[in-house]
C-alpha cells in the first residue's frame, strides 16, 4: 500500500512550526542536513504568534543585578523544585543569547533609553527580566524565526497533520500524516524526528489555546514507547476574558499586571493582599504603594501580590468567586486604568504599552481598559508536563525522537513562570536541532515497515466508513472538554478525578464510533475526529498522575490534600505505555543536584 | 509552482457590499469637476483678480499682468495674439501639477473619476490594468519637482496674505487693517501650508530618507511635523481646495462690486 | 465599577448566514440558521454551524482574538477577520454573507489557496544586519527609530489586504506585484535601522511597486490599523523617486555625502 502515500525523505523531520520547531529547523539546517518542518496549520499561524508578555532573560539590561543565577532560582522555586535542574540552568545560562540572536536575524524589541533591548517585569520573575515587543513579543519572535527560516532551505509542509509515528526496532524513523487540503496521505522518512507539537489546551472547556492544540506530539511520543512526565500539572492563568461568552478563554496578558494592573474583587478591595505564600513573602510588597512604586521600576521596593506565581493567583480568584465576591459574571476585576492617579496621560501609557489588550477589549467586549476594569477568571493556559526528554540533547526515551518547547517536560516543574515559555523554546530548540541533527547523520541507517503507515492510514479512513447516528466529533470533544474542566480543573480531589477516568474511557468507546460526511478534502469534522485519540490519551494521562500526586504543588491543587508534602518532592510521574497498551505510571528519582547549584538556590532563598 | 485558476473577475459595479460605496467616489467627482470648471472659468477671466491690498491666489505671483503686483510688468509685446493671456494661465500650471500628481489626489481621482477601482472590493469594468508603472503614468514620479515649485508659490502666497494687511487710504497714505478678506487670505495660507508640508515628498525629504533620526532633533522635529500633518493629509487638500476656490470668489465678488469687504479695523 | 452596564445585553435571536458552500470552481451560497446573541463574532456562529449543521464545513482559525490571521472572510462584501466582527456591526434583520477571500484561488468553502503569498516573501532579499555596536556582539537602537519599523511588524499576514488590493483582485498581476502586503515588508526591513540591503531596484521592476495606484484599500481593511499606504507604500514610491527619477537630487546626496542608508 505504501505506494500509494507521497514519500519524502529528510535528515531531520520537525513537526512543528511554532517558536521551538522554527528554532530547531533552523539550527539543523545549518549544519547542513536536510530539514523539513510540517506544521498543522498555515506558517506562522502557531501558538507562538499569540504570546504576549515577553521572554524571559536575565540580560541584565534594566536591572544589572540580574544574571543567570537569579534567573536559574526564580524558575526552579516557580517550578517547586521539580523541574530538570539541568534544563533550568541550561536554560538560564543561554536564554540572553538566543534573544540577541533574533535580533541579529531582525527582531525588534522595546529600548531601553541606552538604546539596548527593554525587559519588563513579571510573575516570579525578581527582577525585570522579559524582552517584548509591546504586548506581541510571540508574533515578533515567531515572525522573525519565519522570515530567517525560509531563507534556509528548509522544505516547509504546510497544513499537514501527523497522526504517526514510523519507527525501526526501537528508534524512529519517519511519520505518516495527511494534508488538509486534499486528505491525501504522506510518508515522512527521516533518520531524526524533533517534536514541537506544543500543548494540550483543548482538552479543557475554558482555554486560551487554538484547535491545534489537542497534545498530538504527547501522543504521537507515546505511543512510539516515549516516557511522558509531570503530567499532572497544567497551568491555568489567573486572567482569561470571561465575558461575552464567545471570547470566554482568551488571554489577557500578565503583562498588564506587570504595567500596574491591580485585581479587585466586588467590594473593591485588592484581595491578593490577604494571603501571601510563605517562601514569597519577603519578596512582595506588603502595601499598596510600595507595590507601585516596584512597577515603576523603583529597585528598593518588593513585587505587588499581583505578580505571585499564576498558580496561587488563580486559586486567589477562585477563592473570591465561591465566597461570593465575585464579579457579575464569575470572574474578578482587572483594573489598569487606576494609574491614572499616578502618572499623568495614563489612557496613552496604556494604549502603547499594551495595544493588543486596548483593542481586545474594544472590539471584542466593548470596554475602554483606560477607563473601566476588565472582568477576567482563569483559563487553561500550558501544559508544564510532556515528553520526558534528556536535559542537555532534549532526545526522548526513544531513539532519535527529540522534542522542544511546550510538548517536552522538565524546565518548568510544577509551575511555569510568564516569559520562561518563549525562551524555552528558542534554547531548547536550538539544542534540540543540533543534536537531531548529529544524530541523523550517525545514524542513517533504517527500514520502513510499510505496514506502520498502512495501519495508520486504515485508522484514518475509518470514520468514514461508519453510519452510527451517534454523537459527532465535535460532541465527542465538547464532552471530553466539559469533563476535564469540572473535574481536572483547577481545583481537584480523588472523587473527581477518579470519576473523569470512568468517563474518559466511555468517550474513547464514542471516539471509536465516531462517523463523518463529506470527503477528504478540508474537512474539519475528519480532522477534528482525528485528533480525539491524542485528546484521549493525553486527558487519561493528564488524569491518572494527578490521582497519584496526593498533595498539592505548583499548577496542581488538591482540596483534599491542600498542602505540599516534601515527599513528592523527590520525584516525578512518569507514564508509559505498558506492552497491553494499557497506560503505566511510576515515580523517577530526580537526580541529586550539584553543589554549585544548590549554593545558588541558598543563595536566593 | 502551478496554481489553480483565480476567482472569476466581477463586473463592474458587481460587489456584495452593503452599504452606500458609491456616494463617497461621486462626491470626488463631482466636488473636483466643479474646482475644475471654475479654476478654468476664473483663469481665464483675467479680470476682477484684485481687490483693495487683495490679490487672487489664482493670479499670483503675477508674473507679467496689469496691476501693480506684476513682477515684470504688463503683458509683454512680443505675446502671440492667438495665445490667450491671463496672468493666472502662467502660473497656474504649478499648483495644477502638484495637485494632480499629489498622492492623496492621485488615490481619488483614480477611484472617483476612473474607477480603477470604483471602491474597495467592487468589480470593475477595465480588463487591461498597467498601474503607474509604465510611461506616461510614471511620470507621476516627478511630484517632487512640481512641489520644489509650489514651495516658491507658497512664499508668494505668503507675502500676500501679509499685504493684505496694508490699505491703500484717499490719501495715498498706507496704513495698517484688516477686512473679512484679510482673514480669508489667512485661513486659505494655513489650510494651504498644511497641505503642503503634509506633503509625502516633503516628508521624504525632510527626514523620511532616512531610517535613524535620533540624534538629529531638528531633522526629527520637522519629520514629526510633517508627519502629523501627512497624517490627515486629505482633509488638508479637500478643505485648501476649496479655500483656495472660495479666496478667489471672495475677491472676484468684492471686484465686481456684487459684495462690500467688511473692513474690521 | 459596575461592567456589567457597559456590556451588551444578551439578546437571543435567530438569523440567517448565508455561507458559500463548495469546492474549487464549483460553489454556491447556502443558507444556515443560526441562534446568536449580539456578544458573538462571525466566527463564532461559523464553528457553531461546523459543529452542529455541517460537519464538513471547511475555515481556517487558530487564535480567535485578531492575532493569527487565519481566519480572513468576506463579510457581507467586506474583508474581514471572522473573530473580530461582531454580530452587533452587521444589519440584524438581513442575512450575513460570509464568502472567500477573492484575490486567491478557491479550495474549498471558506478557504483559499494563499500560497502564493508564502512565495512571494520568498523573492525579498532577506535582512542583512551591519557589523554589531558593541563588542557582546549586540546593537544599540533608539525606541524613536524603532517606532517606524514596529508599525509593520504588527502584521499578522492575514492576507486581507492583499485580497482587496484590485490590483491583485481584479488584474490578476500576481505574477508582476507582490501585494501591499509584502511592499510592507520590503518597508519593515529597508526603514529596519541596522539593515544595509538595498531592495528599491527590486522593488521597481520585479516587485512592481508602480502597480499600486494609492487608492487605499489596503490600509482600509487593514486589521492592525497599520498605514499601510501612507507609511509604507508612497514612503518607498519617494525612495524609487530618490534612486530613479531625481537626478537633481541624487547629485546632491553624492556632493553632501549622505548616505540614505542607515
Ligand atoms: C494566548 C497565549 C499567550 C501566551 N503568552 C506567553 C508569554 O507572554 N510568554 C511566554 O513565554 N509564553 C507565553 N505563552 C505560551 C507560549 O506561547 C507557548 O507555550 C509556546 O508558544 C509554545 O510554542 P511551541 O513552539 O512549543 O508550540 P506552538 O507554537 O504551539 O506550535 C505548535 C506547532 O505544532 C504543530 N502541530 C501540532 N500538532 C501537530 C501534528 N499532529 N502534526 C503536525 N503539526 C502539528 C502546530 O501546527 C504548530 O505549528 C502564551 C500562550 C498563549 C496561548
Ligand atoms: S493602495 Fe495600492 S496596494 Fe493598497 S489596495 Fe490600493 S492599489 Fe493596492
Ligand atoms: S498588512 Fe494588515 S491587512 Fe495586510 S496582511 Fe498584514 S495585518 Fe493583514
Ligand atoms: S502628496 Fe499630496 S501634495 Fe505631495
Ligand atoms: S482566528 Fe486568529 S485572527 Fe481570527
Amino acid at each position: 500500500m505504501t505506494g500509494e502515500y507521497e514519500t519524502v525523505e529528510h535528515d531531520v523531520l520537525v513537526i512543528g512550526a511554532g517558536g521551538a520547531g522554527l528554532r530547531a529547523a533552523i539550527e539543523a539546517a545549518s549544519t547542513g542536513v536536510r530539514v523539513g518542518l510540517v506544521c498543522k496549520s498555515l506558517l506562522g499561524k502557531a501558538h507562538t504568534v499569540m504570546a504576549e508578555g515577553g521572554v524571559a532573560a536575565a540580560m541584565g539590561n534594566v536591572d544589572d543585578r540580574d544574571d543567570w543565577k537569579v534567573h536559574f532560582a526564580d524558575t526552579m522555586r516557580g517550578g517547586q523544585y521539580i523541574n530538570n535542574w539541568r534544563m533550568a540552568e541550561l536554560h538560564a545560562r543561554e536564554a540572553g543569547a538566543r534573544v540577541n540572536e533574533l535580533e541579529a536575524w531582525g527582531a525588534l524589541f522595546d529600548r531601553t533609553p541606552d538604546g539596548r533591548i527593554l525587559q519588563r517585569n513579571f510573575g516570579g520573575h525578581k527582577y525585570p527580566r522579559l524582552a517584548h515587543v509591546g504586548d506581541r513579543t510571540g508574533l515578533e519572535m515567531i515572525r522573525t524565526l519565519q522570515d530567517h527560516g525560509i531563507h534556509q532551505g528548509i522544505d516547509i509542509h504546510m497544513e499537514v497533520t501527523i497522526v504517526a509515528l514510523l519507527t525501526d526496532g526501537g528508534r524512529v524513523c519517519g511519520a505518516f500524516g495527511y494534508d488538509r487540503e486534499r486528505g491525501r496521505f504522506h510518508v515522512y522518512k527521516a533518520a531524526a524526528v524533533v517534536m514541537a507539537t506544543g500543548g494540550i489546551g483543548r482538552a479543557f472547556k475554558i482555554t486560551s489555546n487554538s484547535w491545534e492544540y489537542t497534545g498530538d506530539g504527547h501522543a504521537l511520543a507515546y505511543d512510539a514507547g516515549a516516557a511522558l512526565q509531570d503530567m499532572e500539572f497544567v497551568q491555568f492563568h489567573p486572567t482569561g476574558m470571561i465575558w461575552p461568552p464567545s471570547v470566554r478563554g482568551i488571554l489577557v496578558t500578565e503583562g498588564v499586571r506587570g504595567e500596574g494592573g491591580i485585581l479587585k474583587n466586588n467590594q473593591g478591595k485588592r484581595f491578593m493582599f490577604d494571603n501571601i505564600p510563605d517562601n514569597y513573602k519577603s519578596s512582595t510588597a506588603d502595601n499598596l504603594e510600595e507595590g507601585w512604586k516596584y512597577v515603576t521600576g523603583d529597585k528598593n521596593s518588593r513585587r505587588p501580590p499581583e505578580l505571585l506565581t499564576r498558580d496561587h493567583v488563580a486559586r486567589m480568584i477562585m477563592r473570591e468567586v465561591k465566597e461570593g465576591r465575585g464579579s457579575p459574571h464569575g470572574g474578578v476585576f482587572l483594573d489598569i486604568a487606576w494609574i491614572k492617579e499616578h502618572i499623568p496621560n495614563a489612557a496613552e501609557h496604556i494604549k502603547r504599552k499594551l495595544p493588543s489588550m486596548y483593542h481586545q477589549f474594544m472590539q471584542l467586549a466593548g470596554i475602554d481598559i483606560t477607563k473601566e476594569a476588565m472582568e477576567i477568571g482563569p483559563t487553561t493556559h500550558y501544559v508544564m508536563g510532556g515528553i520526558r526528554v534528556d536535559g542537555d540533547t532534549q532526545m526522548s526515551t526513544v531513539p532519535g525522537l527529540f522534542a522542544c518547547g511546550e510538548v517536552a517536560a522538565g524546565l518548568h516543574g510544577a509551575n511555569r513562570l510568564g516569559g520562561n515559555s518563549l525562551s524555552d523554546l528558542i534554547v531548547f530548540g536550538q539544542r534540540a536541532g543540533e543534536h537531531a541533527a548529529k544524530f541523523a547523520k550517525a545514524n542513517k541507517k533504517y527500514t520502513i515497515d510499510p505496514a506502520q503507515a498502512d495501519n495508520a492510514a486504515r485508522a484514518a479512513l475509518a470514520p468514514f466508513d461508519r453510519t452510527t447516528t451517534a454523537d459527532g466529533p465535535f460532541q465527542v470533544q465538547e464532552a471530553l472538554q466539559e469533563t476535564m474542566h469540572a473535574n481536572v480543573g483547577i481545583v481537584r480531589n480523588d472523587a473527581d478525578l477518579r470519576s473523569a477516568l470512568a468517563t474518559i474511557n466511555t468517550l474513547r468507546e464514542k471516539a471509536a464510533n465516531v462517523a463523518v460526511r463529506g470527503n477528504r478534502n478540508y474537512n474539519p469534522g475528519w480532522n477534528t475526529a482525528l485528533d480525539l485519540p491524542s485528546l484521549l490519551t493525553v486527558s487519561e494521562a493528564l488524569t491518572r498522575a494527578a490521582i497519584a500526586r496526593e498533595e498539592s504543588r505548583g499548577g496542581h491543587f488538591r482540596e483534599d490534600k491542600p498542602d505540599k508534602d516534601p515527599a513528592f518532592g523527590t520525584f516525578n510521574f512518569v507514564i508509559t505505555k505498558g506492552a497491553d497498551g494499557e497506560m503505566q505510571l511510576k515515580r523517577e528519582q530526580i537526580p541529586e543536584m550539584p553543589a554549585n547549584l544548590k549554593a545558588i538556590i541558598e543563595e536566593n532563598k | 509552482m502551478t496554481h489553480q485558476p483565480l476567482p472569476i473577475q466581477r463586473g463592474f459595479g458587481e460587489t456584495l457590499r452593503r452599504d452606500l460605496w458609491w456616494v463617497s467616489p461621486l462626491i470626488v467627482f463631482l466636488s473636483f469637476s466643479a474646482f475644475l470648471v471654475y479654476g478654468t472659468w476664473a483663469a481665464f477671466q483675467n479680470a476682477y483678480y484684485t481687490y483693495g491690498p487683495y490679490l487672487s491666489p489664482f493670479y499670483s505671483p503675477e508674473i507679467w499682468g496689469d496691476s501693480h503686483w506684476a513682477l515684470l510688468g504688463p503683458k509683454p509685446g512680443w505675446w502671440p495674439t492667438y495665445v490667450p493671456f491671463s496672468p493666472a494661465l502662467l502660473i497656474l500650471p504649478i499648483p495644477g501639477l502638484f495637485r494632480f500628481t499629489c498622492y492623496y489626489y492621485r488615490g481619488a481621482y483614480y477611484k472617483g473619476f476612473w474607477a480603477d477601482p470604483a471602491n474597495c472590493a467592487v468589480g470593475e469594468a477595465r480588463k487591461v490594468y498597467r498601474g503607474e508603472k509604465p510611461m506616461p503614468n510614471a511620470l507621476q514620479n516627478l511630484h517632487r519637482y512640481s512641489m520644489y515649485l509650489v514651495l516658491v508659490v507658497m512664499a508668494f502666497l505668503a507675502y500676500d496674505a501679509w499685504e493684505a494687511f496694508w490699505w491703500l487710504d484717499m490719501g495715498g497714505n498706507v496704513h495698517f487693517g484688516a477686512g473679512l478678506g484679510t482673514v480669508i487670505m489667512w485661513a486659505n495660507l494655513v489650510l494651504l501650508s498644511g497641505y503642503t508640508f503634509g506633503c509625502h515628498s516633503v516628508r521624504h525629504i525632510v527626514g523620511g530618507f532616512k531610517d535613524r533620526l535620533s540624534g538629529q532633533p531638528i531633522r526629527a522635529a520637522c519629520y514629526s511635523g510633517c508627519s502629523r500633518l501627512n497624517a490627515k493629509h486629505g482633509s488638508w487638500a479637500r478643505w485648501s481646495m476649496f479655500s483656495v476656490g472660495f479666496t478667489d470668489i471672495y475677491i472676484r465678488l468684492c471686484a465686481m462690486g456684487y459684495i462690500t469687504d467688511w473692513r474690521i479695523f | 465599577m459596575d461592567a456589567s452596564s457597559a456590556l451588551p445585553t444578551e439578546n437571543t435571536r435567530e438569523q440567517t448566514f448565508r455561507l458559500w458552500r463548495g469546492e474549487r470552481d464549483e460553489g454556491e451560497f447556502q443558507d444556515f440558521k443560526a441562534t446568536v446573541t449580539d456578544g458573538m463574532v462571525v466566527l463564532d456562529v461559523v464553528l457553531q454551524i461546523q459543529a452542529e449543521q455541517a460537519n464538513d464545513l471547511a475555515c481556517r482559525w487558530n487564535c480567535k482574538a485578531g492575532k493569527c490571521g487565519s481566519c480572513s472572510a468576506e463579510v457581507n462584501g467586506k474583508p474581514k477577520l471572522m473573530c473580530m466582527t461582531r454580530l452587533d456591526q452587521l444589519p440584524a434583520n438581513e442575512p450575513v454573507t460570509v464568502e472567500p477571500m477573492r484575490a486567491f484561488p478557491h479550495v474549498k468553502d471558506l478557504v483559499t489557496d494563499v500560497s502564493w503569498n508564502f512565495e512571494q516573501k520568498m523573492k525579498v532579499a532577506k535582512f542583512q544586519p551591519r557589523a554589531p555596536d558593541a563588542p557582546d556582539g549586540t546593537w544599540r537602537m533608539q525606541q524613536a527609530d524603532v517606532d517606524r519599523v514596529q508599525e509593520f511588524r504588527k502584521c499578522i499576514e492575514c492576507f486581507l489586504c492583499q485580497d482587496v488590493c484590485h490590483v491583485l483582485r481584479d488584474h490578476h498581476k500576481h505574477d508582476e506585484f507582490i501585494g501591499p502586503r509584502f511592499i510592507t515588508y520590503v518597508a519593515a526591513l529597508e526603514m529596519h535601522p541596522l539593515d544595509t540591503a538595498d531592495r528599491i531596484p527590486a522593488l521597481k521592476e520585479e516587485h512592481g511597486v508602480g502597480f499600486c495606484n494609492i487608492t487605499k484599500c489596503c490600509t482600509e481593511v487593514c486589521p492592525e490599523h497599520i498605514q499601510i499606504t501612507d507609511n509604507a507604500i508612497i514612503p518607498l514610491k519617494e525612495r524609487v523617486v530618490d534612486q530613479f527619477y531625481d537626478p537633481v537630487g541624487k547629485l546632491v546626496k553624492i556632493f553632501s555625502r549622505r548616505s540614505t542608508n542607515t
